[in-house]
């Protein structure tokens, strides 16, 4: 048996008894990320494909989702920043070893870029407002000649955003919940699983309904085999990571996790989304608003779970 | 730095001499004393120490500082650059230790050994004022220091090896 007292009063905020250094807004930015990544990743692909005329809801309107999350994203990590006036300091140095500055710089390039996609389709987005200067409708059709190359970076780009939101926390080896590789593709397939399920809601056609609907069955499918490796590399894992795992299984994170994580989060938008592509007719906005759900509910638990779980010496 | 857990007694006084020495803003503290108990009676032992920045050899808060404000010293010290700190809180979340906090300005604070004091050829405060002379500081790298030798000639152990990150404060058991 071994006890471990504190007896300097040590009660520093935010650190004692465990660390709250991270709040809401990184789990909310981590899923607006992922969701970013995953519209931007489909856009890019649809087009690479030239299949952008078949599914024109995850080329464009879906796409209008994207710079609205990024912007959204990056206004709840600057106010979780504490030293806030710095924050420049992100961009005067690229640091190899640490994934938040390789997460600013890909932010700083993706960020533009999704807004310049929106605006490669301006007059097809909003036939209503006409753009009054004519530099800026030359500048619309240069964007439109050069859709295909901005496709083309946004592919790799957006891989790089979704793996990045897990390796963020992965790369802490001192958070043992945290600390396992499978946590970059996790978030990856999870964050494109958010954005197909994005483009079933905002798609009109049945026909790209039913594409994203298969392509999210098998991201969730991948995902919940992902999940089980997380645990299971866990449960055989050391001490720390024992520990870490019982929050999430029979722990104080079980029912966040296993009830709109797992089963509704994944299981029961799965059986939905199969039932509806054999031929049922269910609306397929209800198995991917909980996709969307369970993706933002998983990311609150990682984030609150992992602060709780450290070395025990 | 090497800590004597045996001559010890957990009189705090090496908290509030960092303390008064760093400006340390009030409820905050860079080292401070662990009381371990182990095993249960009537076998039982009581281990007191001083605990505060390991200044690791593999920094895991280096690693991770985005902006570089977190940067390692020739001589092995970790220091954090106030003016370069964006205040995002990764470094905090990299330590096994949970070593370092949000200084109420913003930016992130930690023990610097004194570094102030050892350009002036001064110890550490925590060092200089403790009474029953439990804390040593020197260079590992030189065979012939006072730390170097200790360790030679004592049982000694480091927190949480295990997590990696070779931290440079030992302590004699």
């Amino acid at each position: 048996m071994q006890e471990e007292l504190f007896t300097s009063g040590r009660n520093i905020p935010n650190i004692d008894p465990s660390l709250e250094i991270w709040h809401w807004p990184i789990s909310v930015y981590l899923f607006l990320g992922g969701l970013a990544a995953g519209l931007l990743f489909f856009a890019g692909l649809i087009t690479v494909l030239g299949k952008d005329k078949e599914y024109p809801a995850s080329v464009k309107f879906a796409s209008i989702v994207s710079p609205i999350a990024l912007t959204l994203g990056l206004l709840a990590l600057f106010y979780d920043l504490t030293h806030k006036l710095y924050f420049w300091r992100l961009y005067t140095t690229i640091r190899i070893e640490s994934p938040m500055s390789w997460g600013a710089w890909v932010l700083l390039i993706i960020t533009p870029i999704s807004f310049l996609w929106v605006m490669s389709y301006y007059s097809e987005l909003f036939p209503k407002w006409k753009l009054n200067f004519e530099f800026l409708n030359t500048f619309e059709k240069f964007l439109q000649k050069n859709r295909r190359n901005m496709a083309i970076a946004l592919i790799p780009l957006s891989i790089i955003l979704g793996i990045y939101t897990g390796i963020l926390l992965s790369a802490f080896n001192a958070r043992p919940l945290w600390n396992n590789a499978i946590l970059g593709p996790l978030f990856l397939v999870s964050g494109l699983s958010t954005g197909a399920a994005t483009i079933i809601l905002l798609a009109k056609s049945a026909k790209e309904k039913h594409l994203f609907g298969k392509i999210d069955l098998i991201l969730i499918v991948i995902e919940l085999g992902l999940i089980v490796h997380m645990l299971m590399g866990m449960y055989a894992g050391s001490e720390v990571q024992l520990e870490a795992m019982q929050l999430l299984v029979g722990g104080e994170f079980t029912l966040m996790f296993f009830g709109f994580v797992i089963i509704l989060g994944l299981i029961v938008p799965a059986i939905l989304e199969l039932t509806e592509l054999i031929g049922y007719k269910i609306p397929v906005a209800i198995p991917a608003l909980l996709v969307l759900i369970g993706g933002l509910v998983f990311r609150f638990v990682m984030v609150e779970a992992g602060q709780i779980t450290r070395y025990l010496y | 730095m090497v800590i004597d857990t045996l001559k010890c007694v957990g009189c705090s006084d090496c908290v509030v001499a960092c303390q008064t020495e760093n400006d340390v803003p009030i409820g905050y503290c860079r080292d401070w004393i662990t009381e371990t108990v182990n095993g249960s009676y009537p076998t039982i032992e009581l281990e007191l120490k001083s605990e505060r920045c390991n200044h690791c050899d593999n920094a895991p808060c280096v690693r991770c500082c985005p902006t570089g404000a977190s940067h390692q010293l020739d001589n092995g010290i970790v220091l954090v650059t106030g003016n370069e700190c964006i205040g995002c809180g990764a470094c905090i979340e990299s330590c096994p230790y949970d070593a370092r906090y949000q200084h109420p300005d913003g930016y992130v604070d930690k023990c610097t050994f004194c570094h102030h004091r050892l350009e002036k050829g001064q110890l550490p405060a925590c060092v200089s004022v403790c009474p029953t002379k439990c804390m040593y500081f020197g260079d590992l790298d030189n065979p012939n220091s006072e730390v170097s030798k200790l360790l030679k000639n004592r049982k000694h152990k480091t927190l949480a090896p295990e997590a990696g990150t070779k931290p440079q404060v030992y302590y004699l058991t």
